[in-house]
C-alpha cells in the first residue's frame, strides 16, 4: 500500500505538494486562501470516503450527511461555549458512532442497494437539518460560528486558519496511512477484493465493514467541523445528497484505493470549477466533459496513471521477449535444418 | 476405523496414529426442495489423515463440503471438530478454530502481492483486533510467509500482484493461503481443477510434504483419480447424496459397486 506505487515519484510529489502548501498561500488573496482551505477540508472528508469506497469496497452516497452532522454538532457545542478543541473530537466521536450505525445496512445489502440505503440516510439527515429549527435553525442555519485559538494565539485570520486546517489534514493523512499499513489495511483490502475468501481466512468482515464506515464518517465529521468554522455560517444545502455524490466523484476521479486519490480528486472537484470560470456559462459543461473523459480513459482514477504506465511497459517487455523467443526458435530450427 | 489406521501409504504421506478423530460428520442432510443433495452422510477424519471424497457430478460432494465449512446450513446432522460441536458455525468461526479451505474456483486477492495474500491469511489469528491496529504490517509473520512461499516455489513472484500470475501459480497461492494459519484440518475443493499434468504432480508432492511436516488432516474433493488414489489414505465415494463406500484406495479400486457406479473398468 503506497501513495503512488513508485516510491521516488511519491516522494517527489509529496515534496512538491508540501512546498506548494506552504508557499502558495503567501501569494493568495482572501478568496484564494478560502478556496485552498476549502480544498483541504474536502481532502479530509474524501480521505474518509476513500477508506469506505476505495479500500473496504463499500458503496456510500451518504458521506455528506456525516459532513453535516460534524458541522452542526460542533457549531452547537461552540455556541454553547464549549472549546473548539473539545468540540472537534466530540463531533468526530458522534460521527464515528453514527457511521457504525449506518454500517449495519452494509452487512445486509451490497453494491447499488447499499448506495441507495446511504443516499436515503443522507436525505433523512438533510430533512432533520431543514425541519428541526429549534436545534439547527432550519433553512436560516446557524451563524457566528467561532474559529479557534491555540495557546492564546488566535486562528481567526484566513492564513492562520488555513495553516490549522493544513496541519489537521496532514495529521489525518498520516493517521490513515498508518491504519492502512497495519494489518487492518490488508483486512480492508481483502474485504473489498473477495469477502467470501476473506471470511474463510478468519477475517471478521462484519467488524471491518463497520470500522470502515465508522472511521470514514469520523473523517467526514472532522471536515464538517473545519468547514463550519471556515464559513462561520452553516445551513442544510452544503450537506445534501449532491455533496455526497460530488465527494464520491472526487474519490473515483482521483483514484479510489490510492492514498493520493482524494488529494487529486478534491482538486478536480473543488478547484477545477473555479479555474474553469474563464469559460463563463460553459464551465459546468466543460467540467462535466472533463470528468466523462477521465472516467473513459482512466477508470482507475488519476492516481492510477503510474500503475497503468508500468503495466504498459511490462506488457511491451513481455511482448518483446515473446518475439525474441520466437525468432530464436526459428533460427535454431533453420540451423538444425 | 481399522482401515484408516492401517492405511499407511508408501507414497510419502505421513502414517496415521490411533486417536480421536479430528472431524466427525454424523448423519448430515441437506435438501433443496424435493431434491436431497446430501441424504445422511457420516464419516470421520483422523489426525494426520488425507481423506479423499470422490463421486460423479451432482453426487452432493460440494454441498457436503459447504455444510461442513459453514457456507450453507445443513437441515440435520452434527459436525464435530476435535470433539467440539461446530454445526452451523460461520466460515470465520471455523477458521478461528483451525479449519482452512480452498475453493473450486481461484480465490486469491488479485490486487495484493503474493506475500500479502499469505500474510492476510494468518494475521487474524494473532492478537486482538485493537492490537492488530498497532502491529507491524506483516503481523510478525513475514518469515513464516517467506518459508511457505519458498516451499511452494513462488519466491520469484512473491512481490507481484497475485492477479497477474498464471492460473497454475495462482492455484499454488490459493493452496498456500489455506496452510498459512497452521490449521488442524484443511478442506481442498478440486485442487487440480484446470491445472496442467506436471503441476498436478507438483501439488500432490506439496500436499504429501505438508501432511508429513505439519501433521494436519486434509479432506480433498477431486475428480482426478490418479491424484486421489496416490495421495489419500482413505477415500469416500458419494453417489446421489449418499455414501457408497469408504476405504483405502486399494479397497475402493476393488469395490464392485463403486466400479459399476463411478470408476468403471
Amino acid at each position: 500500500m503506497r501513495i503512488l506505487k513508485s516510491p521516488s515519484l511519491a516522494v517527489a510529489a509529496l515534496a512538491l505538494l508540501a512546498v506548494a502548501a506552504l508557499v502558495v498561500p503567501h501569494f493568495l488573496k482572501s478568496y484564494g486562501l478560502y478556496l485552498l482551505t476549502y480544498w483541504l477540508i474536502y481532502v479530509m472528508a474524501t480521505m474518509g470516503l476513500n477508506l469506505i469506497v476505495g479500500y473496504a469496497g463499500q458503496k456510500s452516497l451518504g458521506h455528506g450527511a456525516f459532513f453535516g452532522i460534524g458541522a452542526y454538532a460542533a457549531a452547537l457545542l461552540l455556541k454553547a461555549g464549549i472549546s473548539f478543541w473539545l468540540a472537534l473530537p466530540a463531533a468526530m466521536l458522534l460521527c464515528f458512532v453514527a457511521g457504525l450505525l449506518i454500517g449495519f445496512p452494509a452487512l445486509r445489502v451490497k453494491m447499488v442497494y447499499l448506495a441507495f440505503a446511504t443516499l436515503g440516510f443522507n436525505e433523512v439527515i438533510s430533512l432533520v437539518f431543514r425541519n428541526e429549527e429549534w436545534l439547527t435553525g432550519g433553512t436560516f442555519g446557524l451563524s457566528d460560528i467561532a474559529r479557534p485559538s491555540l495557546f492564546g494565539w488566535s486562528l481567526d485570520g484566513a492564513r492562520a486558519y488555513y495553516h490549522l486546517v493544513l496541519v489537521l489534514t496532514v495529521l489525518g493523512f498520516l493517521l490513515l496511512r498508518g491504519i492502512l499499513r497495519s494489518p487492518w489495511g490488508k483486512a480492508f483490502t481483502a474485504l473489498r477484493d473477495n469477502p467470501i475468501r476473506a471470511e474463510s481466512l478468519g477475517v471478521n468482515i462484519q467488524a471491518y465493514t463497520l470500522l470502515a464506515f465508522a472511521i470514514g464518517s469520523a473523517y467526514a465529521g472532522a471536515a464538517g467541523v473545519l468547514f463550519g468554522s471556515l464559513v462561520q455560517f452553516i445551513e442544510p444545502a452544503p450537506f445534501s445528497v449532491q455533496t455526497s455524490i460530488m465527494m464520491y466523484l472526487m474519490v473515483v476521479v482521483g483514484g479510489a484505493g490510492y492514498l493520493a486519490g482524494p488529494i487529486i480528486g478534491s482538486i478536480i472537484g473543488v478547484l477545477a470549477p473555479e479555474w474553469l470560470r474563464f469559460v463563463e456559462g460553459w464551465y459546468l459543461f466543460v467540467f462535466g466533459a472533463l470528468v466523462i473523459a477521465l472516467m473513459v480513459w482512466l477508470p482507475g482514477g488519476i492516481a492510477s496513471i503510474p500503475d497503468r504506465l508500468r503495466e504498459r511497459r511490462k506488457s511491451k517487455a513481455a511482448s518483446a521477449a515473446r518475439t525474441a523467443a520466437a525468432v530464436a526458435n526459428k533460427l535454431s530450427k533453420e540451423v538444425a535444418a | 476405523m481399522s482401515s484408516a489406521l492401517h492405511a499407511q501409504r508408501a507414497t510419502g504421506a505421513a502414517p496415521l496414529s490411533p486417536s480421536a478423530p479430528v472431524l466427525q460428520v454424523r448423519d448430515l442432510k441437506k435438501s433443496y426442495g424435493a431434491i436431497a443433495a446430501v441424504g445422511g452422510v457420516s464419516f470421520e477424519v483422523m489426525p494426520g489423515e488425507i481423506f479423499g471424497v470422490i463421486g460423479p457430478n451432482g453426487s452432493g460432494k460440494t454441498t457436503m463440503f459447504n455444510s461442513v465449512l459453514g457456507q450453507i446450513d445443513p437441515d440435520a446432522g452434527k459436525i464435530h471438530l476435535n470433539g467440539e460441536d461446530i454445526t452451523g458455525l460461520s466460515p470465520m468461526q471455523l477458521n478461528q478454530r483451525g479449519v482452512g479451505r480452498t475453493f473450486q474456483t481461484l480465490q486469491v486477492f488479485a490486487k495484493m502481492s503474493v506475500r500479502d495474500n499469505l500474510l492476510v491469511a494468518a494475521q487474524e489469528h494473532h492478537g486482538t483486533m485493537l492490537r492488530r491496529l498497532f502491529a507491524p504490517g506483516d503481523s510478525g509473520l513475514g518469515a513464516k510467509a517467506d518459508a511457505l512461499i519458498a516451499q511452494f516455489r513462488l519466491g520469484h513472484v512473491a512481490d507481484q500482484q497475485a492477479g497477474a500470475l498464471s492460473y497454475g501459480q495462482q492455484k499454488l497461492v490459493d493452496i498456500a493461503m489455506a496452510f498459512m494459519s497452521d490449521p488442524d484440518l484443511v478442506l481442498l475443493d478440486e485442487p487440480c481443477a484446470g491445472v496442467n499434468p506436471s503441476l498436478v504432480s507438483g501439488i500432490s508432492s506439496l500436499l504429501k510434504e505438508l501432511n508429513r511436516t505439519r501433521k494436519g488432516s486434509f479432506v480433498v474433493i477431486e475428480h482426478n483419480m490418479d491424484f486421489v488414489m496416490d495421495l489419500c489414505h482413505r477415500i469416500m465415494v458419494m453417489v446421489e447424496g449418499k455414501v457408497m463406500a469408504i476405504g483405502t484406495p486399494a479397497e475402493i479400486r476393488a469395490n464392485k459397486a463403486v466400479l459399476d457406479a463411478y470408476l468403471g473398468n
